[in-house]
This record gives structure tokens, C-alpha cells and sequence, in this order.
């Protein structure tokens, strides 16, 4: 008896929290969407899903740019990654571990301080900038801060970890032999990455894509700090509604459209590569 | 090949390049809060590095937030990953399915619905409320790894405490837990690293209280005092140490 009872004591203190303040919450939001009313007076379920038209129409622009974002930055992260991924894997021999832990190197500086280290760096007539203008090299009114250069280089740069270790894991599990037999059967170096090193790669690469599109599309951090109003992401508009205005419905209700569209994107993403291997990762 | 291995360091030199830049600036001799040129080196800043009462408080409740954290995430994440990890049982599949959702979820969302809830129910925001998001937020992260310890033990181990006599108790607490606890620790300081390095979440949940995360982000348009490199600086510093020495004592404890 008390052996059958002991996963459900185990389980239980953990996911009683994350019923309560995983599950619960979003029960909240989805309610507090469909509600109408203001901070002052309360709120009443009114059903009105008229918030979500609202809300969708007045920052429709906002939210297919911070998409369009996410799948820029995603493209670019796997193009930037993954012969670093490589690298480290086929040729880093006994120094793998020191090349891992180099590309970690920046996460023990806070994600807030190195997005502004950046600003530093890139401001018009900072470190970077301003020695290029003095050398006549740049047209003194060239700036990158405000531009979607500067917030896309930014996502990349913060999130180029999440996407170098999971492509990283699976060419680690390829057996050298494998691309051997490719050689051997006359397929060319590029042939034999086409057909043999890329495909085995891919469930690295989707666990990279998980990993970085949804935060890097919801992300306010960046666009606030190193672009302008012409770059303004759906996370600054969710979180000023939220947090200066306290439009709690509209707030809500992108939200969970937010949500919405990134896993409605993921999953369409798991179906057009329609492997099984990448369905199995995804369930991991 | 070599341009490659070229390509790599490119890559580890522009990902290094703003810490650098933190670092270097913690030396430099500004005269005011301004500090994006540099001005000559100096020292004095880190004789300096409490005299801003705010920042200094953001600093300590960020400490006590991630202490906190890693303690109930440790436990309770440790239940959730042992129990997964050894026992079959009704339930499993919910428990992974949410804790895939908690650890693929948007910050932005997960704190904002945290903010429903504790203004919903009237909660004041402030390091408890703060506190109760990390630690959802890690839980996953600590039973995801313990888990894959719990996974690849060796039975037999504790089947031969078993036929030394042992009964349950003993054998899970002289033998299990001993074997498990490498997981734990980094499971805990995986819990320390999310929750002090925080700002979504908590800039959710934090109300009125400030972390360092949020003090540096609402002080970064009058400029950022070079108090804020230093104390970058001394974590990074710390971090990594600790880094550097869990992976010289795992693998040497491997190697025997």
C-alpha cells in the first residue's frame, strides 16, 4: 500500500504548485479575456470576444512583426550556429567541453545587462560607431540603434546558445563511421553532408527552433532596449497594457492570441517536416 | 576545416565581446553616470561597489529570491523528478505534458498570467509573489534532471542494500540519495541561475519591489552607474568559479 501511494506523495507538493500557479493562471487569463469592465469596479464574464477582434485589429502590425522577427532571427540562428555545431562535434576532439563551455560564457551575466551591453557598443558614437566615423569609414548620420538590424542581431545574439547545443547534441550521437560509408560509396563530402549529416541532424535543429522561436518572437527585452518605436514588438504592447495601462481584457486577450499563434506555428512547422523522429523530440 | 575552426572563435569572440565590455567598463574613471566613454582606469569603483543604497537592496533581494527558489524548487523538483524517473503510475503523462508547457511556454505569458491571478484574487506583488513565480518556473528544470539520474542508477546497487539487510528507509537515504545528489545540486544551482538572472517574470510579479535585473532595467535611461559593472562583474566572476569547479570535481569523481 504504502509503495503505491509513494509516487502520488512524491508528485504531489510539485504539482500542486504547478497547478496553482502554472495552470490556474492561465485558467485566469482565458477568463479574465472574455471579461468587461476595469480595475476599479471589477470585472464580470461577459463572453465578449469582441476584446480579441479589438485587440488583434489595433495591433495586427505589431504582432506580424514580432512574428516575422522570430522567424528571421530563427533562420539565422540555425545558418549561425550550426557550423559551430559542427564544428565543436566532428573536429573539437578533447576540447568539446572547453568550446561549450566558452559559448555558455555570457549566460552568467545577466540577459538584461549584456541586451544593454550592446547599446553600449552599437550607440552612434560608441566604441564600435564612433571610430569608424572618425576614420571617415561611415557617414556620420549612419546609426544601427532603432533599427530592425539592431533588435534581430540582438534576438540572435542572446538566444545563439539555445541553438548551437541542440544541433550540437544530435551530430554528437552521428557514428563517424556512417558519413565513412557515404564516402566509401562514392558520395561526395557535400553529398554525404546533404544526404546522410544534415537529415540526422534535423531533430537537433527542430529542438533548436522550439527553443528559440517562441522566445525570441515574445521577446520585449531587445526591441525596448535597442530599437525604436518603429520596431515595437507584441511582448512591449501585452506588457504596457499590462503593466501602465492595466487594460487587463485587452492584455489578456494578446496574450493568449500570442500564445496561440506560436504553437499553432510550432506544430504546422513538426507537420511540414512530418518525420516521425521530430514528432518524438517534440514529445520529449 | 580551418575556416571552421576560424568561424567558431569569430562566433565565441562576438558572443564574449559585451561582457567584455561590462567588465572593462567597471574599471573606468567616469566622472558621473555616463559611462559609455572611457575616461582612464581606475579602481575606485569597487571600493565603491554598495554606496548605492537601491541598486545594493535590488541586489540582496535578487540573493534571497534565488536562495529561496533553489531551495523549494530543489525539493519539490526533486520529488516530481524521482517519482517520474522510478515509478510508473496514473498521472505521469499530465505531469510531463505541463511540465513541457511550463519549460516551452512564453515568459511574457506565464508572468502575465501570474499577474491575473494574484490581482484577481487582491495578492500584494512583492518578493513573495516573486518568489512563488521562480520557483514554478524552475521546478521542471530540477525534475527534468533528476530524472535522467534517477533513470540511468543502477539497480542492483540498492537491491544488494536490500539483501544486506537494509529495508527501504535506510537503503533510499545511506545509498539512493547519496547517488542522486550530484542531480540535485545542479538541479538547484539551475534553479539559482533562472531565477537570479529573472526579469520577465518577475517585472510581472515584482509590484513596487525591485530585483537587480529590473533596477538595472529602470535605470538604463538615465545610464547605468559603473556600480552595475562591478557587481556584473563580481557574479559573473562568482559563476563561473563555481562552474569551473563542480565540472574539476564531477569529472574527477568520474574518473575514480
Amino acid at each position: 500500500m504504502r509503495h503505491r501511494l509513494a509516487p502520488y506523495l512524491l508528485v504531489l507538493p510539485g504539482g500542486l504548485w504547478l497547478l496553482l500557479f502554472f495552470v490556474v493562471p492561465m485558467v485566469t487569463m482565458l477568463s479574465l479575456s472574455l471579461q468587461e469592465g476595469d480595475v476599479v469596479n471589477g470585472y464580470v464574464l461577459t463572453g465578449h470576444w469582441q476584446t480579441y477582434v479589438d485587440a488583434i485589429t489595433n495591433y495586427r502590425v505589431q504582432l506580424v512583426r514580432s512574428l516575422i522577427y522570430g522567424a528571421i532571427t530563427t533562420v539565422l540562428l540555425i545558418v549561425a550556429a550550426f557550423p559551430v555545431a559542427y564544428f565543436i562535434a566532428f573536429y573539437g576532439r578533447r576540447r568539446k567541453a572547453t568550446f561549450l563551455f566558452l559559448l555558455l560564457l555570457p549566460f552568467f551575466v545577466s540577459f538584461v545587462l549584456r541586451t544593454i551591453s550592446w547599446r553600449y557598443i552599437l550607440t552612434d558614437e560608441g566604441i564600435l560607431l564612433g571610430p569608424l566615423k572618425d576614420a571617415g569609414l561611415l557617414a556620420d548620420s549612419f546609426h544601427i540603434l532603432g533599427t530592425p538590424v539592431a533588435v534581430i542581431l540582438g534576438l540572435v545574439y542572446n538566444f545563439l546558445p539555445f541553438m548551437v547545443l541542440p544541433i550540437y547534441v544530435a551530430l554528437e550521437r552521428i557514428d563517424p563511421r556512417v558519413v565513412e560509408a557515404a564516402r566509401d560509396l562514392y558520395a561526395s563530402p557535400l553529398l554525404a553532408f546533404r544526404k546522410v549529416v544534415f537529415p540526422l541532424a534535423l531533430p537537433g535543429v527542430f529542438a533548436g527552433v522550439l527553443m528559440t522561436f517562441v522566445p525570441a518572437s515574445s521577446d520585449y527585452v531587445n526591441s525596448a532596449v535597442l530599437g525604436s518605436s518603429s520596431t515595437t514588438m507584441i511582448g512591449q504592447v501585452i506588457q504596457s497594457q499590462y503593466l501602465v495601462s492595466s487594460n487587463y481584457p485587452t492584455a489578456s486577450a494578446l496574450s493568449f492570441t500570442l500564445m496561440a499563434v506560436l504553437l499553432i506555428g510550432v506544430f504546422a512547422y513538426a507537420r511540414a517536416l512530418g518525420t516521425e523522429d521530430v514528432m518524438k523530440v517534440a514529445a520529449r | 576545416m580551418k575556416i571552421l575552426r576560424a568561424y567558431t572563435w569569430l562566433v565565441i569572440a562576438w558572443l564574449t565581446l559585451p561582457v567584455l565590455v561590462m567588465i572593462v567598463f567597471g574599471f573606468n574613471d567616469t566622472p558621473g553616470r555616463y559611462n559609455q566613454t572611457w575616461d582612464g582606469f581606475t579602481l575606485k569603483w569597487y571600493g565603491k561597489v554598495f554606496a548605492l543604497d537601491e541598486l545594493t537592496r535590488a541586489l540582496v533581494v535578487s540573493l534571497v529570491v534565488a536562495v529561496l527558489t533553489m531551495l523549494i524548487a530543489g525539493a519539490l523538483g526533486t520529488g516530481i523528478g524521482y517519482a517520474l524517473g522510478r515509478y510508473r503510475f496514473r498521472g505521469s503523462g499530465t505531469i510531463n505534458l505541463i511540465m513541457f508547457a511550463t519549460m516551452s511556454s512564453p515568459e511574457l505569458v506565464m508572468g502575465a498570467s501570474l499577474l491575473t491571478l494574484f490581482v484577481s484574487l487582491g495578492v500584494g506583488l512583492g518578493a513573495a509573489t516573486i518568489t512563488i513565480a521562480h520557483v514554478m518556473f524552475s521546478i521542471s528544470f530540477v525534475a527534468v534532471v533528476v530524472r535522467a539520474r534517477v533513470l540511468t542508477l543502477d539497480r542492483s546497487i540498492e537491491e544488494a542494500a536490500a539483501d544486506l539487510g537494509a529495508n527501504g528507509w535506510t537503503t533510499f537515504w545511506r545509498v539512493t540519495f547519496p547517488l542522486i545528489l550530484p542531480a540535485v545540486g545542479s538541479g538547484m544551482l539551475l534553479a539559482f541561475a533562472l531565477s537570479i538572472d529573472d526579469f520577465v517574470v518577475t517585472n510581472f510579479t515584482a509590484g513596487t519591489t525591485t530585483t537587480f535585473p529590473l533596477w538595472i532595467w529602470g535605470a538604463t535611461r538615465v545610464g547605468l552607474p559603473p556600480q552595475v559593472n562591478v557587481m556584473g562583474t563580481l557574479i559573473f566572476l562568482v559563476g563561473v568559479l563555481i562552474a569551473v569547479g563542480t565540472t574539476v570535481r564531477s569529472s574527477r569523481v568520474s574518473r575514480a
